[in-house]
């Protein structure tokens, strides 16, 4: 993995009037990882992911994705990326698949309606396809909302708190769908405040606190800077999610939505 | 990447154009309070008012016209602010597409769907008996005058889509638009106004529009009207178009 990093950042800084947001981030993707940047509310996550996706512009340092600057050449940029932000940025009036083959035409690319058809597959909406997606509960909204990032195979994808306001089963889905990705080397950069979801899925961690880097590694290497582990005897209480999934039969559900 | 413009507005375009037809009450509306205004003024308050023998149909609907546009623009604001307060206006800006077709999309439908409210609204006026003997020149020229004008407030109305932070800031700019025409000569000659009202609706913008309509449907000489219509809506529309873009521009900084 001697390749040049898929998102490269030194030094960026960004302001709101008096309310400094990014004090002087630094931080390198390498290529074909997960990597989570884990921040609680305000922490500057989501101003880090519009900067680095060329919708709001750094005051000081510099930001490059897939080898391309931001501030320099935010066309090469956007033409490299995808991002899923907050809020699942779908139209609601139209139907999923009118969804898919919107965003198909706008990247230009042959057989819009063949792509919707086999991502709508993929994502286990070929059913709804059909339908509004003012219709949709919110684990199918993301999930088109991710199918949508997807087209046209950009090599780095931004997922905005893809989990935040989804129920525990649609959680799994997109977590899968991530990792999926990353399997076939596309770049993830995901922010979340979930530290579980980091965990899970990330293979790079890195920790944004007011408005800086403060810790920046694998798992292993972030469990280091701990003091040793202390061995204690707990008893073993399944967690509320494990509960929840066992009653209410995630392993269906999700097998349901793989078939489909 | 501006041979892109043309394709990607198209597509953009025609996504809003199909907003319009699963919500086609959006055209209703947005003619109905003219529709109103016309049938009121026609059949309660038209019999008390002085035109100087003109049947008042024929005074009152270049007035109408301008209404019509002036409501129609709020829903033009309104889809606007929906894309832009939900997340497809920030898919569309990260996406490789040109950035200006996402405005132009929603402008060109814009005109689209005011010019069909215009028309039902002609309809309804010619079922209440409005007649004019104009030629197809005149007929150009009101519709060149009205799509200047739609174009105009349309830009007008990109700013507060763009900027306004709930729906009712949205909708609430279009109110002072729909009531100018009544401050000039749309409903009544300005010459039964007190002086500085006077004063007021011969300046303003409405007046030489609806002055310049009105001559072309009686096929009478239009005159100096015509220029300062003319000037106000190149104007207007070279103002609103600057600070749209400019707007537009700020929000991605």
């Amino acid at each position: 993995m001697t390749t040049t990093p898929a998102i490269e950042i030194v030094g960026l800084t960004k302001s709101y009037g008096d309310h400094a947001v990014l004090t002087g981030v630094d931080l390198s993707v390498p290529a074909g990882t997960i990597f989570a940047l884990l921040g609680s509310n305000g922490a500057g996550k989501t101003t880090a992911v519009k900067i680095l996706s060329t919708l709001l512009r750094a005051d000081g340092g510099t930001a490059a994705v897939h080898g391309h600057d931001v501030a320099t050449e935010p066309e090469k940029v956007r033409a490299s990326i995808s991002l899923t932000g907050q809020f699942a940025a779908v139209d609601e009036i139209l139907t999923g698949r009118e969804n898919l083959v919107l965003v198909a035409q706008l990247r230009r690319l042959d057989g819009p309606g063949a792509i919707a058809d086999s991502l709508l597959e993929r994502f286990g909406l070929t059913e709804p396809g059909g339908q509004r997606v003012g219709t949709y509960s919110g684990g199918m909204r993301r999930r088109l909302d991710i199918a949508m990032s997807l087209i046209g195979n950009p090599p780095v994808l931004f997922l905005d708190e893809p989990t935040t306001g989804l129920d525990p089963q649609s959680r799994i889905e997109v977590w899968k769908t991530v990792q999926e990705l990353a399997g076939r080397g596309t770049t993830v950069l995901l922010t979340t405040q979930y530290l579980d979801e980091a965990e899970h899925l990330a293979d790079r961690i890195a920790v944004l606190h007011q408005g800086r880097i403060i810790a920046d590694g694998t798992l292993a290497e972030l469990k280091q800077l701990l003091p040793p582990a202390k061995v204690e005897y707990v008893e073993k209480q399944p967690s509320l999610e494990d509960i929840f999934l066992a009653i209410v039969g995630h392993d269906d559900a999700a097998h349901q939505g793989a078939q489909q | 990447m501006t041979t892109y413009v043309f394709h990607d507005t198209d597509v953009l375009l025609k996504r809003s154009l199909r907003h319009i037809l699963r919500s086609p009450d959006t055209i209703i509306t947005t003619a109905i309070t003219p529709i109103a205004m016309l049938l009121l003024f026609v059949y309660v308050f038209g019999g008390a008012i002085d035109v100087g023998g003109a049947s008042y149909v024929n005074y009152l609907l270049p007035g109408i016209l301008l209404i019509t546009v002036a409501s129609g623009i709020a829903y033009t604001a309104f889809r606007l602010f929906t894309d832009v307060s939900g997340g497809i206006f920030e898919r569309f800006q990260s996406m490789p597409i040109t950035r200006s077709a996402f405005l132009w999309g929603h402008v060109l439908t814009s005109v689209v769907a005011n010019l069909t409210s215009l028309v039902l609204v002609v309809l309804v006026a010619l079922a209440m008996g409005f007649r004019t003997g104009a030629g197809v020149l005149a007929w150009l020229a009101v519709i060149g005058i009205m799509l200047l004008f739609t174009l105009a407030l349309t830009w007008l109305a990109v700013i507060p889509g763009l900027t306004a932070k709930t729906v009712d800031g949205v909708s609430g700019f279009s109110y002072p638009l729909i009531f100018l025409p009544f401050v000039s000569s749309a409903f009544v000659p300005t010459e039964s106004m007190p002086g500085p009202v006077q004063w007021f609706a011969e300046h303003q913008p409405v007046t030489s529009i609806v002055n310049t309509i009105r001559s072309l449907f009686e096929q009478q000489p239009v005159g100096s009207d015509g220029w300062v219509a003319l000037a106000w809506c190149v104007g207007l529309l070279i103002v609103a178009y600057a600070l749209a873009m400019r707007t537009y521009r700020s929000k991605l900084a």
